[in-house]
């Protein structure tokens, strides 16, 4: 816990010496700018078939006529486009099938990270697909999952060995022109994880994958790719850490889930990118767009914990296409000091009987603006649509905000629309009554966000909600003083 | 135990207490009567360390400690416990967690390690028979939804579990019907012993039917304007505060 940002930083720095990526990073970081150039040599680079080159091409072309949206409430000094590397690779490392092979001083970076993979394959058996910058450096218990036919990896592998799964499914949830980053997204991510899940399969691991942005000056653009198949069922786990640096990163990724005919997929999110430092300078932007369809019957479950980034815009979302499917979301988003949010969910209901459920628990303390936006979409064939919508805000000190932005369309007289909403504030009242029980303030505060953002944590799987609570509380640290 | 000098306290421009001399050994009961706006309540919280009050002269010692220096939860550690008037709710988190959470950082203050949860259950099963507390009650978010009672018989729960060496309860017979005062002065007495000792803050005799004081004192005016024994109390009971004030208008 005391591990801070500076010496993450220091350490990171000699890493790289360590591993010698001196020599190798001019070739491997690719000049400045964007243009089709450099979209064909991201493709080229990564050895991809012609149709993922094309496809790259289409959606620059589309980025191209876009501009960049401003209806979000947050401020910030827009990216310069032509001022970032779209590509940057750690190092032309092996690939590795177990840990066995990972260098053990890189294992050591991790486990200070706190993102330990021997205590995580002891505690529950997870599978972890390191994401270290824009490739993947290792990837675990493949051979577990391969017996069971579940295809796990990142997705420039999946692009040439599942190419047709892939091809079927890639832009299909999120399409390239839906919005101005996931058109950027689609048009130089660099990489990210794949997953299928077969027919009738139930994935007997937590999936999991770890972010981290190491080089400085490095948008990352990552995607994610879940398919889960007729009847079965994974829990994917993402997290993410990042070091301290002074300019502001870009982070534009694209997450889509394909819930096929009964299928379910439970999608777990612990945010922790450089949120800036006390004064508002550096700290990650966080352009997301994370949607999941669903066919009939099936169901998709977004569970986050948003508690870094200078800038947040994300919607996690459900497409509810097919009858009696289920859509949920659950968010706990903290921010503090400068940090912006603006976060929330969209649930288009468009099948029959569908229904969904939004809770959202959001944060604010510090100077920061905490928003929640949201959506909830009922079309004129979706008879007997569900939703209830509770949003919960908690302010700290009297500098913060807190708001809230919910919109209901609802074309179908049948539907049944719930919404709650309540903002509250830590009292001195409640803080000097765990004082005197002998709880100091900074512990009094973790008590009272833990408690209100139960709901949610209570969601996220036993290991993610250890970890989340800590989050919580060093994120909050110093918050009230 | 307590030792109170010529203490004055105030809240922004307006001073509440006016030089209160108290004395409390250990094994004795006090009681603090006085009419509303007296500075009962003051007098708990400044007792308390609650910041909001300036303490502008006088001391308060604990076992011949200068309070002075000492944060709300140092003095919690040190063994002072306020049952609230008014006790806060906080949602999400319940009173099992609370507890533990309370008796984990008093224990770490002291350099001991967290309480085995074998312990930790053990004491809670015990403490809340003796206040003939429902288990499920335990599981709920602390205080929120509580009656006036429920809410009451939390606090005395409360400080059952974490075993002060001053409680100080503010007006905790205000809202408890017949039946649950009883249990909850059953609570405060099983508790008593020759090592600590109780303050107790109210308005009517009725409480101290239950728990029998060895001193009683009023307060009026920021001032402890009479002193006595529990016969003091019948006699206030009997007159009301009004000629207290008369005599102490002068």
């Amino acid at each position: 816990m005391a591990y801070t940002e500076e010496e993450l930083k220091k350490e990171l720095e000699t890493k790289e010496y360590e591993y010698g990526f001196y020599t190798d990073i001019e070739s491997d970081t690719f000049p400045n700018g964007l243009n089709e150039e450099i979209v064909i040599a991201i493709s080229k680079k990564k050895e991809e078939p012609e149709w993922m080159t094309l496809w790259r091409l289409e959606s620059f072309k589309i980025w191209k006529e876009m501009v960049e949206p401003e209806w979000a409430n947050v401020k910030y000094k827009k990216p310069d486009f032509q001022a970032i590397s779209y590509y940057s690779a750690p190092n032309k490392k092996p690939k590795y099938d177990s840990l066995d092979e990972v260098d053990p001083e890189l294992l050591d970076t991790f486990k200070k990270l706190g993102i330990s993979l021997d205590e995580q394959k002891k505690l529950a058996g997870v599978a972890v697909d390191i994401v270290m910058d824009s490739v993947s450096v290792a990837t675990t218990f493949k051979k577990t999952l391969a017996e069971k036919g579940i295809i796990f990896c990142s997705i420039s592998e999946a692009i040439k060995e599942h190419s047709e799964l892939v091809k079927k499914y890639i832009g299909s949830v999120v399409p390239q022109k839906d919005n101005f980053y996931a058109a950027l997204n689609s048009a130089v991510f660099s990489d990210g994880s794949f997953c299928y899940i077969p027919k009738g399969v139930r994935c007997p691991m937590e999936l999991s994958t770890y972010f981290r942005i190491n080089q400085a000056g490095t948008g990352q653009f990552e995607r994610t790719l879940v398919i889960a198949d007729e009847g079965s069922y994974v829990s994917y786990l993402e997290g993410c850490t990042a070091p301290s640096r002074d300019e502001n990163q870009l982070h534009a990724a694209v997450v889509e889930l394909i819930a096929l005919d009964g299928a379910e997929i439970k999608y777990s999110t612990v945010q922790n990118w450089f949120p800036g430092n006390k004064e508002g300078l550096g700290g990650v932007f966080n352009f997301v767009t994370k949607r999941g369809l669903c066919e009939k019957n099936a169901k998709i479950s977004w569970t986050q914990v948003e508690t870094g980034s200078a800038v947040t815009w994300k919607y996690p979302s459900c497409i509810l296409k097919g009858d009696n499917s289920i859509g949920e979301f659950y968010s706990i988003a903290v921010t503090n000091n400068y940090q912006q949010a603006d976060t929330g969910t969209k649930m288009i209901h468009l099948g029959k009987n569908t229904r969904s459920t939004i809770i959202s628990k959001g944060i604010s303390a510090g100077k920061s603006q905490n928003s929640y936006r949201g959506l909830v979409q009922v079309n004129s064939r979706a008879d007997n649509a569900r939703n209830f919508s509770q949003c919960d805000s908690l302010l700290m000190g009297n500098e913060c905000g807190a708001h809230t932005f919910p919109y209901i369309e609802v074309k179908n007289k049948t539907a049944q629309i719930e919404h709650e909403a309540t903002t509250s504030k830590i009292g001195e009242d409640q803080i000097f009554y765990c004082n005197q029980r002998g709880i100091n303030t900074e512990k009094a505060i973790a008590l009272i966000v833990n408690g209100f953002s139960k709901e949610v944590l209570n969601k996220l799987p036993m290991e993610f909600a250890v970890e989340a609570q800590k989050l919580l509380e060093i994120s909050l640290e110093g918050s009230v003083g | 135990m307590l030792k109170i000098n010529n203490l004055h306290a105030r809240v922004e421009d307006k001073e509440i207490l006016r030089g209160i001399n108290l004395t409390v050994n250990a094994g004795e009961v006090h009681a603090i009567m006085g009419p509303n706006g007296s500075g009962k309540s003051t007098l708990a919280a400044v007792i308390a360390g609650k910041e909001e009050f300036e303490i502008t002269e006088g001391e308060i010692f604990l076992e011949g400690e200068n309070l002075e220096d000492n944060s709300p939860e140092d003095r919690a550690h040190k063994g002072i416990f306020l049952s609230f008037q008014y006790p806060v709710e906080i949602p999400g988190v319940s009173v099992t967690n609370f507890m533990k959470t309370a008796i984990n950082e008093s224990r770490k203050a002291k350099g001991l390690e967290d309480m085995p949860a074998k312990d930790m259950l053990k004491l809670i099963r015990e403490k809340s028979e003796m206040l003939e507390i429902d288990r499920k009650f335990l599981s709920r978010s602390l205080n929120e939804g509580f009656s006036g009672g429920e809410k009451k018989r939390n606090e005395i729960f409360q400080m059952a579990m974490l075993e002060p060496k001053l409680a100080i309860l503010d007006e905790t017979d205000s809202g408890l019907d017949i039946d649950a005062l009883r249990i909850v002065a059953n609570g405060v007495n099983k508790l008593k012993s020759k090592d600590n000792a109780v303050i107790v803050i109210t308005h009517y005799q009725r409480l101290l039917e239950y728990i029998v004081p060895d001193f009683v004192h009023v307060l009026h005016n920021g001032k402890i304007v009479k002193s006595g024994t529990k016969d003091l109390a019948l006699e206030l009971e009997e007159k009301g505060y009004d000629w207290l004030k008369q005599e102490t208008v002068i």
